[in-house]
């Protein structure tokens, strides 16, 4: 199994912090991780990205070109990342903020209303667990078990009390994704 | 009284201080350095810390001290004394650690160093010999060189449009919260020896204490880059370097 | 079994640091290795072991500062990004001509001048090469993992002590930057001073004992035929260093016709490229220095008898590349693909360039 993911959309939609969770969660599972921001000034407000990994195997190169699965959470990643996405690959994203919707059609494209079911959960903080709620739908790689402990560690422990909320918008992710085109 | 027993034991007032090594010192007859070394390798041997004491030695005349005090030494990079004895002094808390320094090498291009070392307070002993040249390279314009001053680089004198002004620093030190101890003496006379050991003296002792830094300057002669006779550059020193560069304690708690 | 933890390369530095019986840190904030020092102080490791962290005002001054730890005979260590590496390199010269084993190290980003802060190799020359003035060599270890990052700090001390020259981790924005797992290995305490004594005694400034004569540390000889008898020292020491320090791996080099070279987070990814070679039927194979000082030149010079092509990857504009082709002397072609200021080649596009070079 190897599942590599590029997670892309604006700075303070906890772009990192997800793929964070994420890679936790693998090591958590037992797997092979990697995590690979892109950084810069895109670091304050503009588009940050990041790059995840998640393998049985030792994992060669963090950087990558193509992948598995592409998050994207505004319009500049789909246009830099939609195209970016394997034959037979997963594209997901949040409908508010994409003018240009995807129409490929050899890859399994799905939607998640984050802003709406995070706003709807009373914490909008809580946007990006619903987005890999979604993702762990599609690709039920990591055990929803795993997920926490891989909270619980990327989470400071004065914040553990906020566990129990995430939890809850990463099932509001799994059950609200909307498959668009499936391959 | 015979020779034979003028040199007897009981017959002696006066005996260099072991710490004192017996290497000839290279210094220009005349030199305030030789009696700055004797002062403290005597406040090393009086307070019986020589096995805790580490000295850091400059760049400049004074980057052999450690030919001449028999104590463990570094040597640094130029102006960089205070960075290497705050490290030595936070990774060994139970040793002596001073820096002794000149002009060019704590006012120039030490100025950070010994700026910030001051200002965490560190818990050394600074030295700072300011004898307006610099020695070693020829008597060149030195930050703390007066207005008017002649040097092989202001050979028409100093001139603050030129040159900028002489820099106290030690009044800048005194301001900074981590100093608890700065003081200006002199070497000149048996008198401002005596001062002048005490003050190193206390400064020694403060860095036990947890106080902050000390610092010591030393308004010192350097005849050859005077190109005065040590007797002129002492009566030099007093008409003009004492009125910009008064003596005494300028802070103490 | 140890922990397994998330984080990253600059984060495992710190780890290593504390948990390595490091004595010191003294370091200045820079962009993208800042985490270092973050993270230290975060530790806060004065409580535990009794490590010095301190903030320094400068680079200048935070190298001086390892030359005053090292000095005293205790692991200290400082870290930086290329910028302030330039700032240290006087003090770094002034480390090995006064034989002091310390570790610095260098979360290499784009340049020259301020460049950039995204990940960049154009830093070899400088810290392989030396950097200061005056002959001289440090050993520079070039981490490819996280978990690397982390080992890498106790090897470099234990190197840095045997041979008492400054050490350096050579790592660049991506190794720096990116979270991979790490397994934190058993502490080891803080040498006691008695350890220290017995083992850095005869040179270390520690205090004259009443039995020993003062320790003084210097780099200035003054004479010119005492310089040369030091230089001749270190060049012995330098040899000793090329003869059994060398590190390198490889990677499906056994029937390889064509050979990568890359090193730290650029042997990461030609790895990938091999193996994508591979798949395409191509017999490639990817050498992987270690150590970039001792560089592995017996190594390459063996596979310039045994392969048809060498492609050097660097994230420079041909830096290592010069010593690869000094090892091969001429025998095969050695080709070189770089990316500059910061851009981070995907294996794709050096697939592409590798293809190129061997029809």
């Amino acid at each position: 199994m190897k599942e590599e993911i590029i997670i892309a959309g604006f700075g303070g939609q906890g772009v990192l912090s997800m793929g964070k969770i994420l890679a936790y969660s693998g090591i958590m599972q037992d797997k092979e991780v990697t995590w690979m921001p892109s950084y810069g000034p895109e670091m304050r407000g503009g588009t940050a990205n990041v790059t995840v990994i998640i393998s049985d195997s030792k994992i060669s190169s963090p950087v990558l070109a193509r992948f598995d699965t592409a998050i994207i959470l505004n319009q500049q990643s789909m246009d830099k990342f939609g195209p970016a996405v394997k034959p037979g690959g997963l594209l997901i994203y949040d409908p508010n903020g994409i003018t240009i919707p995807p129409s490929r059609q050899d890859i399994t494209i799905c939607t998640i209303d984050a802003a709406n079911e995070s706003a709807l959960l009373g914490n909008t903080k809580t946007y990006n667990m619903v987005v890999l709620g979604a993702f762990l739908k599609m690709k039920p790689v990591i055990s929803m078990e795993n997920i926490v402990l891989g909270l619980k560690k990327s989470i400071p422990e004065r914040s553990h009390h906020l566990i129990g909320i995430n939890v809850q918008a990463i099932e509001t992710g799994i059950n609200n994704v909307k498959i668009i085109n499936k391959v | 009284m015979e020779r034979e027993d003028l040199i007897k034991e009981e017959n002696l007032v006066y005996s260099k201080t072991p710490l004192l090594t017996d290497t000839v010192m290279h210094y220009c007859p005349g030199c305030t350095h030789g009696v700055v070394h004797k002062m403290i390798a005597e406040v090393i041997e009086d307070m019986g810390i020589q096995e805790k004491t580490i000295g850091i030695s400059p760049v400049g005349c004074a980057v052999f001290a450690y030919n001449y005090i028999d104590i463990d030494w570094q040597q640094a990079a130029h102006g960089r004394a205070p960075a290497l004895a705050t490290a030595v002094k936070r990774l060994n808390p139970y040793k002596y650690v001073f820096t002794y320094q000149g002009d060019g090498d704590l006012a120039s291009i030490g100025t950070a160093e010994v700026i910030h070392a001051c200002n965490r307070g560190e818990n050394i002993v600074i030295i700072f010999i300011n004898n307006a040249i610099y020695g070693m390279t020829g008597g060149q314009m030195a930050p703390t060189t007066l207005l008017g001053q002649i040097t092989s680089t202001t050979p028409y004198g100093r001139r603050s449009d030129l040159n900028g002004f002489p820099l106290k620093m030690t009044e800048i030190v005194a301001k900074l919260d981590g100093t608890c101890y700065v003081t200006r003496q002199s070497a000149h006379t048996p008198q401002a020896v005596r001062k002048c050991k005490k003050a190193i003296r206390k400064a020694f002792e403060n860095s036990m204490l947890n106080k902050g830094t000390s610092f010591v300057e030393i308004v010192s002669t350097c005849n050859s880059g005077w190109k005065l006779t040590p007797v002129k550059a002492n009566k030099w020193m007093e008409e003009n370097m004492f009125p910009f560069y008064p003596l005494g304690d300028v802070k103490d708690r | 079994m140890a922990e397994k933890l998330l984080m990253k390369g600059n984060e495992a530095i710190a780890f290593g640091a504390i948990r390595c019986g490091c004595d010191g840190y003294f370091g200045y904030p820079i962009t993208p290795q800042s985490e270092i020092m973050e993270t230290l102080m975060e530790q806060q490791p004065w409580e535990s072991t009794g490590m010095v962290v301190l903030q320094a005002e400068s680079e200048t001054a935070s190298i001086n500062m390892l030359y005053g730890g090292a000095a005293t005979g205790k692991r200290v260590m400082t870290s930086s990004s290329s910028p302030g590496i330039s700032l240290m390199c006087e003090g770094l010269s002034y480390l090995a001509g006064a034989e002091l084993p310390c570790l610095v190290v260098d979360v290499m980003r784009g340049g020259p001048g301020l460049g950039t802060i995204q990940p960049s190799q154009a830093d070899y020359f400088q810290c392989v090469k030396g950097g200061g003035h005056g002959d001289y060599r440090l050993i520079v270890l070039a981490p490819a993992s996280v978990q690397e990052m982390y080992d890498f700090v106790d090897k470099a001390f234990t190197l840095a002590f045997k041979y008492r020259i400054p050490a350096m981790i050579l790592a660049d924005g991506v190794i720096g930057q990116m979270m991979e797992k790490v397994e934190l290995g058993p502490a080891k305490p803080r040498r006691s001073e008695a350890e220290i004594e017995a083992e850095c005694g005869n040179w270390a400034t520690t205090g004259k004992k009443t039995d020993r004569k003062r320790n003084i540390i210097t780099s200035l000889a003054l004479e010119a035929p005492v310089q040369e008898k030091f230089n001749l020292k270190l060049i012995e020491k330098h040899r000793k260093i090329e003869e059994n320090e060398v590190m390198y791996s490889t990677y499906r080099t056994e029937d390889a016709e064509h050979l990568i070279i890359a090193y730290g987070s650029m042997s990461r990814i030609a790895e990938t490229v091999t193996d994508m070679a591979r798949e395409q039927g191509i017999k490639a194979g990817l050498l992987r220095p270690v150590t970039l000082y001792p560089f592995p030149k017996r190594e390459i010079e063996a596979f310039a008898q045994k392969v048809k092509t060498m492609l050097v990857v660097e994230l420079s504009a041909g830096q290592m590349v010069e010593d690869v082709r000094l090892a091969v002397n001429g025998r095969i072609p050695v080709n070189f693909y770089g990316r500059y200021g910061g851009m981070v080649p995907s294996p794709d596009q050096i697939l592409e360039e590798f293809k190129k070079n061997i029809n």
